[in-house]
């Protein structure tokens, strides 16, 4: 079980979210441009790093509230959670 | 007119035989007026809303404020559940919100309250919620939505007891789960 500190609520266990995959996807600025492929890999194309990962967060039982994390994918551990718009902490 | 049965109601004689011992306090408190309230906290809007209910809306996460017999606890950063007496009337914080950008529903058949009080209510509790519950950190002026036997709930601190609020649909589940955790502070 990990435990989550809501950058609104402060730390709750995992049971209270849900998870967003990647964060910082962004929207194709002219969807109807892109050829099938390039679709495609806006879509369902994702990173799968061993370490750092931005990704989204819901804290759906709690303050409902979307959010961004730093986590690590091998050790679970995270190192920064922040509030949607604010920029991507720096992280050693 | 139709009969009104609060979604608790049939619990009614069991709260009262499990409060019977002293440890604990159960009650539903039926029919309470619930308010969903949703505005950008620094606006003007915000501040009128405030002085409607004579208090400032809280923007400390899990804090709430009570003016009177109302309540406001923080739900999210723009978003803010009014609780007060059954029939209290919502016209009053529409009208301050006027054709601002906001919104006020009332959602008071969303949820019923569940009392939970004694001196055994936070034992009782924690069977099924992770909080941290003592009254040094969790006491009234706080408030939380968290789970509490993995049902949604909004727990407020207050005076007689921690008032969990919990949706209609989910309150026998919750009653019946109350009860049977309370069995080990019975006599
Ligand atoms: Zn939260």
């Amino acid at each position: 079980m990990l435990l989550i500190p809501c950058p609104w609520c402060g730390p709750r266990e995992e049971a209270e979210f849900h998870y967003g995959g990647q964060a910082h996807v962004a929207y194709p600025d002219d969807p109807a441009a892109l050829s099938d492929e390039e679709w495609a890999r806006y879509l369902f194309f994702r990173d799968n790093p061993k370490g750092v990962f931005a990704e989204r967060w819901s804290h759906s039982a709690g303050c409902r509230r979307w959010f961004n994390a730093l986590r690590d994918t091998a050790t679970n551990e995270i190192h920064a959670v922040y509030r949607v718009g604010e920029p991507r902490p720096v992280t050693s | 007119m139709a009969e009104r049965r609060s979604p608790a109601a049939a619990f009614a004689g069991r709260f009262a035989a499990a409060s019977e011992g002293g440890a604990l306090r159960l009650a539903e408190l039926p029919f309470r007026t619930q308010l969903n309230l949703r505005v950008d906290p620094a606006s003007p809007a915000a501040r009128d809303l405030g002085d409607a209910l004579g208090a400032p809306l809280p923007v400390e996460p899990c804090t709430a404020v009570t003016a009177g017999d109302v309540t406001v606890a923080w739900l999210g950063p723009d978003e803010w559940l009014v609780i007060a007496p059954p029939g209290h009337r919502p016209e009053l914080l529409s009208k301050a919100l006027g054709d601002r950008h906001g919104s006020v529903v009332d959602v008071s058949a969303q949820r019923t309250t569940l009392l939970v009080g004694g001196p055994r209510a936070r034992d009782l509790l924690a069977h099924g919620c992770a909080l941290d519950l003592h009254p040094s950190v969790f006491g009234p002026g706080r408030c939380a939505q968290t789970t509490l036997a993995r049902a949604q709930v909004v727990l407020l601190p207050q005076a007689d007891g921690v008032h969990v609020l919990v949706r209609s649909s989910f309150a026998a589940y919750l009653a019946e789960w109350l009860l049977d955790a309370a069995t080990e502070y019975l006599r």
